[in-house]
């Protein structure tokens, strides 16, 4: 916050229509995304197509929720490794309380709870024991996954019917379709959104990632801001565990293996620093469609070996990152 | 006893010995060492034996820590080196002569290094933060590491080459005694140049150290590079273990192992002091965690809730604030004065130093 007001200033005094530096490395995420469709586009028929766009949703809903609690823990200056074993866990609670037979009123508030609970164990141990955010939630994803073992070690399928009745429900327009989960995510993106530009928490959160001793001599209330954008993580976490759930109708304990890496990869392509205090949730949504193109891509080329979605993905941060330094080299 | 508690390895040889004595409460033949085809057998040279691609690769993520850097990469860079050096093989018309051998392992080391120098061109002359630096050959890698396997995982039949991951050596098991030979050379360089102090000079404070006139540049990429090529010889080791290159699954998440090594060895990772008996008794309390889940019959399912209850332990006891109050505990009884209040402002993260 200390620092874009001084940019404000600056830029009022140029050419009023030129865009704020921040916006760039969205735009540059943006415009990424926008080669990828009209690449596709061009190179393969069918590819622009409703269905096609809508299934980059359906397929990608879990990792959209995921991003975004991922890009409020980012920009206090942290950093959460357990949101792909917390996922996990998330389906495997819903799968065996729904097979014990819970209604899935009971059974969803469980699920996006347990990993709330989890991201405010790594809070406290990140604030109040000073442990470094990579080793706690390193320990908190070893936890969730043990946890995922001990209450399943074989994948269970959901067959409750409220809840795949919820899973499946669906809204046509024209060739779109619009499923629960996608639903869900977007409203998830609206509120994280929300959250960060238009309230005091959100702010907190910018200002801890522009300087922790700065925000505290403030008078900002670090320690809960700190310990809140966890919680945001590890509710999203499991709130993307039950998109997952939903998707794959089963809970299996080995789901979501690295995907944390998945999420730190979108939000990096969003253009969010990992050092914390600049970045936005719709940045972190980019990044996740871009992902999701990739993928896409690599499918309907055929001949390419689904490694090469790895060796894109790094080359893509590659070539992000590159952009963000020559970015803040130009700004200092 | 206050000296004592306060000491860097006093918690992670506490957390050794406890692991060793449950072992040796549920299994009392534990600690036997018994020689049989002039081989020594038993867990704790099974133990040392599992320890070395861990030790290794926690070897170079020391010192890259020290600079206040990390090395995310060193999983894949354990996958690619398997995969060439397998692939090399497994493409040669005689696996068993010493000279494929040799060259297969030439050829992985040298891609390693190339590797490493890549990380340390990222970070060092690039600029960008280390974890995002090698998270980028952290994702691409295993990729490399498929394109070279065709997808596949490669197994070969090369005698030389076997001798790397099950052989013995003097009765000692080939893999420890290259490990910890390495880790005794480096530890030597390290602590008896000047060149430890550089590094830590470098992680403690970039700009000062390069005002002073240490090269920091120039020691970064060091770090890296050497990170690279100690990550490409665990990934020998872990490759002549199994005489497979799973492109998937070789060194999966062993970057997470090594970093809790050094953790666990009392190394912060903000960068500065570092030390590397620590990185070693952590790696063998890893190891030996490994080895505990099987020896109590705890399900292999569970050992991760298992290692993340030890780990969160560990850091808990040795984060600042827990030492803080064991200390003043300690020094309660004997203070003559009231004790002091306790400091209100936290200290910086990055001032926190564990000693």
């Amino acid at each position: 916050m200390t620092t874009s007001a001084p940019a404000r200033a600056t830029r009022a005094l140029k050419i009023p229509t030129r865009l704020d530096r921040r916006y760039l490395p969205v735009l540059g995420t943006f415009v990424v995304l926008a080669l990828m469709l009209v690449l596709g586009g061009t190179r393969y028929e069918n590819f622009l197509t409703p269905a096609v766009v809508s299934n980059l949703f359906i397929n990608n809903a879990h990792l959209i929720v995921l991003a975004v609690g991922m890009t409020f823990v980012i920009l206090t200056g942290g950093i959460d490794l357990s949101v792909g074993s917390v996922l996990a866990l998330s389906t495997v609670v819903t799968a065996a309380l729904l097979q014990a037979g819970l209604p899935p009123a009971v059974v969803i508030p469980l699920a996006v709870g347990a990993g709330t609970v989890i991201g405010l164990a790594h809070g406290v141990m990140v604030h109040y024991f000073q442990v470094q955010p990579f080793v706690a939630t390193l320990a908190g994803m070893f936890f969730a996954r043990g946890l995922c073992f001990l209450i399943a070690p074989e994948s269970i399928a959901i067959e409750n019917a409220s809840f795949v009745e919820l899973a499946s429900w669906v809204q046509i327009f024209g060739g779109w379709r619009m499923s629960s989960s996608v639903l869900i995510a977007l409203v998830v993106v609206g509120l994280g959104f929300l959250v960060l530009h238009f309230t005091r928490f959100g702010r907190t959160v910018y200002a801890i990632g522009g300087g922790e001793q700065s925000a505290l001599l403030m008078g900002l209330p670090v320690a809960r801001t700190k310990v809140l954008a966890y919680m945001v993580s590890g509710t999203c976490a499991g709130l993307g565990g039950l998109l997952f759930a939903m998707y794959s109708r089963s809970g299996y304990s080995l789901t979501g293996v690295a995907m944390e890496l998945d999420a730190i990869a979108a939000v990096v392509i969003g253009g969010t620093l990992l050092t914390g205090g600049t970045g936005f949730v719709l940045g972190s949504v980019l990044g996740v469609l871009v992902l999701g193109l990739i993928q896409t891509i690599i499918t309907f080329e055929g001949t390419l070996s689904s490694w090469w979605t790895k060796i894109v993905i790094g080359v893509l941060l590659l070539i992000f990152v590159a952009l963000q330094r020559i970015l803040t080299l130009r700004r200092t | 006893m206050t000296n004592l508690l306060r000491h860097h390895l006093f918690w992670p040889v506490a957390a050794l010995v406890v692991l060793l004595v449950a072992n040796t409460i549920a299994r009392p033949s534990f600690l036997a060492i018994t020689v049989r085809d002039g081989h020594l057998f038993g867990a704790p040279v099974d133990i040392l034996r599992t320890t070395a691609p861990l030790l290794l690769v926690a070897l170079g993520m020391t010192l890259v820590i020290a600079t206040r850097g990390i090395d995310l990469s060193v999983g894949a860079v354990v996958a690619v080196s398997g995969a060439v050096a397998l692939s090399h093989i497994a493409s040669s018309p005689n696996p068993d002569s010493p000279v494929t051998v040799l060259t297969a392992v030439g050829l992985a080391l040298a891609l390693c290094v190339v590797l490493g120098v890549w990380n340390g061109f990222l970070v060092s002359v690039l600029g960008i933060q280390p974890i995002i630096a090698t998270l980028i050959l952290m994702t691409a890698g295993r990729g490399v590491a498929m394109l070279i396997t065709g997808g596949m995982i490669t197994t070969v039949n090369s005698e030389p080459f076997k001798v790397l991951g099950s052989g013995f050596w003097l009765g000692l098991p080939v893999a420890a005694v290259i490990a910890f030979g390495v880790f005794a050379v480096v530890a030597f360089v390290v602590r008896r140049t000047a060149l430890g102090m550089l590094l830590e000079a470098t992680g403690i404070n970039p700009a000062a150290s390069r005002l002073s006139g240490v090269r920091s540049k120039t020691l970064t990429w060091t770090v890296y590079t050497a990170s690279g090529l100690f990550a490409g010889l665990a990934g020998l080791l872990i490759s002549a273990d199994t005489m497979a290159a799973d492109a998937n699954n070789a060194g999966l998440f062993i970057e997470l192992d090594a970093i809790l090594a050094v953790v666990i060895g009392g190394t912060a990772l903000s960068g500065g002091k570092f030390n590397l008996s620590g990185t070693l008794v952590g790696a063998l309390v890893i190891a030996t965690l490994e080895r505990t889940v099987t020896v109590l019959g705890i399900s292999p399912l569970v050992t991760p809730l298992f290692m993340a209850l030890v780990v969160i332990a560990v850091t808990l006891l040795q984060s600042p604030r827990m030492r803080e109050r064991l200390t003043a505990a300690a020094r309660r009884p004997v203070a003559t004065t009231p004790p002091e209040p306790q400091p209100a402002a936290r200290p910086d993260s990055t001032e926190v130093k564990a000693r």
